[in-house]
């Protein structure tokens, strides 16, 4: 299979390309399209990258590396980011991340993200989200759930499951 | 009575106040934009003349305005530190990685009133010379920044941003620029690399003061969201009038991010020492007090990073009294007043004014064992004390909440962030060890205790598999 970013999107990265001085500022950028494009960074996505950017594909693959956000296998369609730090923690955060994990038949001792094998679901810990106030907070893709109950969390399995 | 004063939340609070740019003009947005850029040039008294952007810049000076971000720096006074004669251009970038652990006021002002930082970095931009600014948004947000940059076009639609912005020949570009999950990134310098496209390693001060050294080594701007807002309420109040807000020093509103042990958790906008800890935590117009049948045991008063205060602790503060003269007067922790100076005379800050409570039912342990992850995550690597440092105390922890503790760790912690702290390229050390320090040094007992009892546990089972 060879690897092909549709012109569209090629166009909105040329785009993108332009808000800055130095084209290497766009990095972080590039990698976030193609991951929403392709849901993972490939070697692939990271040489195309290099080379739009006029860098060697190291100046690339270390950014992948390094921020957590950027992922470099597949995730499950529907991902969990559980925060763990302390006001979500206070709040039953690992009792609700426990929770998702059972569910799914995750490990709960595991380290790091985990996708179940049907591809449904990636649950993972993140750091403090920002919403501390309304703790304890999960992500789902890109929304936010506050106040997060086990009911809640039953949608989201529930949701989750018919997703195709 | 303690009350709220919503300067920056006034509208987002408001029921039916929506993100676009029509709800907030009919509030009167884009009107101190226009009141800025047809500032006069001004006569000094010493003969000598400010250009419009000079005003600007010398009533945010007077409003006292501090950093909202962590530090309380005085924005004017940074402004001022920008090198203009190096011809190279100028930048400003608004911090909104919020990442510090607590807060989450960024967030609000992000995602319901948008429009309002864009006005505040118009104002600063101008004031500053500035033809290119940024906005770093971390990037678990990305409903908030699809809204930006919907406001962002909106600006631009309107004439507010662009060329020639509403006629005045001034051309301004802002950007959405994306993070990835790093909260070293909230470290300006980091931040400058990450938006360079590299990884967000901070750059050692000095040389490197953004002020003169900082985005493509050009001279750069770096203030928070809340900050950068009330630029825009400053330009419309005058300073003299917005320095009235607040208390002498620590001027202005501030918005307060409460989280933790309360029955009312949430973010409450106040005058800067206008409010005390305890009335934040008790009153029912904020926390709203702890659950029934609990007691405070501690408060993280400044995000995560700030050094914990336990309940009973009293403090010597220095006040002006009537006559002049500086008198120290004792001060109980709850009578604390919510603002920079008072939170830095009792040892600690008020950091990025995020407060977190614990009961009597929380293991410090436990917590400082919580908070010990999160540094050990989040450490850039870049120097030993703080990438092997972090790790050390945070196995330490996990051993002491897993019942392999020992009753040295209390002093190992101590030992262990003792030599962060002063021996690395950022602040990122002190935030590490500061919790660390200082939950050690108040509650030296529990963390005692809980290793002596482990030691014994394993005495009297020594054949018991290891953890
Ligand atoms: C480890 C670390 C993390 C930080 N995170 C943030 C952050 O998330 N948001 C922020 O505005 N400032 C953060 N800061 C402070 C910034 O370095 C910088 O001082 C601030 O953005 C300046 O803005 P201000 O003067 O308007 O407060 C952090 C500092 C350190 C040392
Ligand atoms: S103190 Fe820590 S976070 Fe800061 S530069 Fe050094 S290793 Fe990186
Ligand atoms: S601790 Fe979970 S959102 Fe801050």
């Amino acid at each position: 299979m060879s690897f092909s970013v549709p012109s569209k999107l090629e166009a909105e990265l040329d785009e993108l390309a332009t808000h800055y001085p130095q084209k290497r500022s766009a990095s972080l950028m590039f990698l976030h399209a193609l991951q929403e494009h392709f849901g993972f960074i490939s070697r692939d996505a990271v040489e195309w990258t290099a080379t739009k950017l006029g860098l060697q594909p190291i100046n690339v693959y270390e950014l992948v590396t390094f921020y957590p956000m950027f992922r470099q296998e597949k995730l499950g369609r529907t991902q969990v980011r559980v925060c763990r730090t302390l006001s979500c923690a206070l709040a039953g955060a690992y009792e609700l991340r426990d929770h998702f994990c059972k569910n799914l038949g995750l490990d709960t001792a595991k380290h790091g993200p985990q996708t179940t094998p049907d591809g449904k679901f990636t649950v993972e810990f993140v750091e403090c989200l920002a919403s501390c106030g309304s703790a304890p907070v999960v992500m789902v893709n890109d929304d936010l759930l506050e106040k997060v109950t086990a009911a809640d969390a039953e949608k989201v399995l529930t949701r989750g499951r018919v997703t195709e | 009575m303690p009350e709220e004063f919503k300067l920056i939340t006034k509208n987002l609070d408001q029921p039916g106040f929506t993100p676009d740019i029509g709800c907030y003009q009919r509030h009167g947005g884009y009107e101190a934009l226009r009141k800025a850029l047809s500032t006069a040039a001004r006569d000094l008294p010493d003969g000598k003349k400010q250009s419009p952007q000079e005003v600007i810049r010398d009533e945010v000076l007077k409003s006292g305005l501090r950093g909202r971000g962590g530090a309380g720096f005085s924005a004017g006074l940074k402004w001022s530190f920008v090198d203009r004669r190096s011809g190279k251009p100028i930048y400003l970038i608004c911090n909104a990685d919020e990442s510090e652990p607590g807060t989450f006021k960024d967030r609000q002002i992000l995602h319901r009133d948008p429009h309002q930082l864009i006005e505040g970095m118009i104002i600063s931009c101008w004031a500053n010379d500035v033809k290119l600014a940024y906005i770093y948004i971390r990037g678990e947000m990305p409903i908030a920044a699809r809204r930006l940059n919907q406001a962002l076009a909106e600006a631009r639609a309107a004439g507010f941003l662009g060329k020639n912005i509403l006629g005045t020949g001034y051309d301004l570009e802002i950007h959405v620029h994306r993070g990835a999950g790093a909260y070293i990134c909230g470290e300006e310098t980091g931040l400058i690399e990450s938006l360079e496209g590299k990884r967000p390693y901070p750059r050692i001060k000095p040389p490197y003061f953004p002020a003169v050294l900082g985005l493509y080594l050009c001279p750069t701007i770096v203030n928070n969201v809340e900050t950068l807002c009330h630029v825009r309420h400053i330009v419309t109040l005058g300073g003299a009038e917005y320095a009235k807000l607040g208390t002498p020093n620590n001027t202005g509103t501030r918005i307060v991010s409460l989280s933790g042990d309360v029955q009312r958790p949430g973010y409450y906008e106040i005058e800067v020492g206008k409010v005390t800890l305890g009335e934040l935590i008790q009153h029912p117009n904020f926390g709203g007090g702890l659950r029934p049948g609990r007691q405070l045991k501690a408060i993280i008063p400044g995000g995560s990073s700030s050094k914990v205060l336990k309940a009973g602790e009293k403090f010597q503060l220095k006040r002006k009294g009537p006559d002049g003269q500086m008198t120290s007067v004792e001060t109980a922790l709850l009578d604390l007043p919510y603002d920079f100076d008072s939170l830095q005379q009792a040892g600690t800050m008020s950091g990025s004014s995020a407060i977190i409570v614990l009961d009597d039912s929380r293991s410090m342990v436990a917590t400082l064992g919580n908070l010990s992850e999160f540094y050990a995550h989040e450490s850039c690597g870049q120097c030993t004390p703080c990438r092997e440092g972090a790790l050390w105390m945070e196995k330490a922890l996990h051993r002491l909440n897993h019942g392999e503790g020992r009753k040295s760790d209390a002093d190992y912690l101590l030992h262990i962030a003792q030599n962060i702290q002063g021996r690395t390229i950022c602040a990122f050390g002190e935030a590490a060890s500061w919790p660390v320090l200082s939950f050690v040094k108040k509650f030296r007992d529990e963390f005692e205790s809980k290793g002596a009892a482990d030691e014994s546990a394993r005495a009297a089972n020594p054949a018991r598999p290891q953890h």
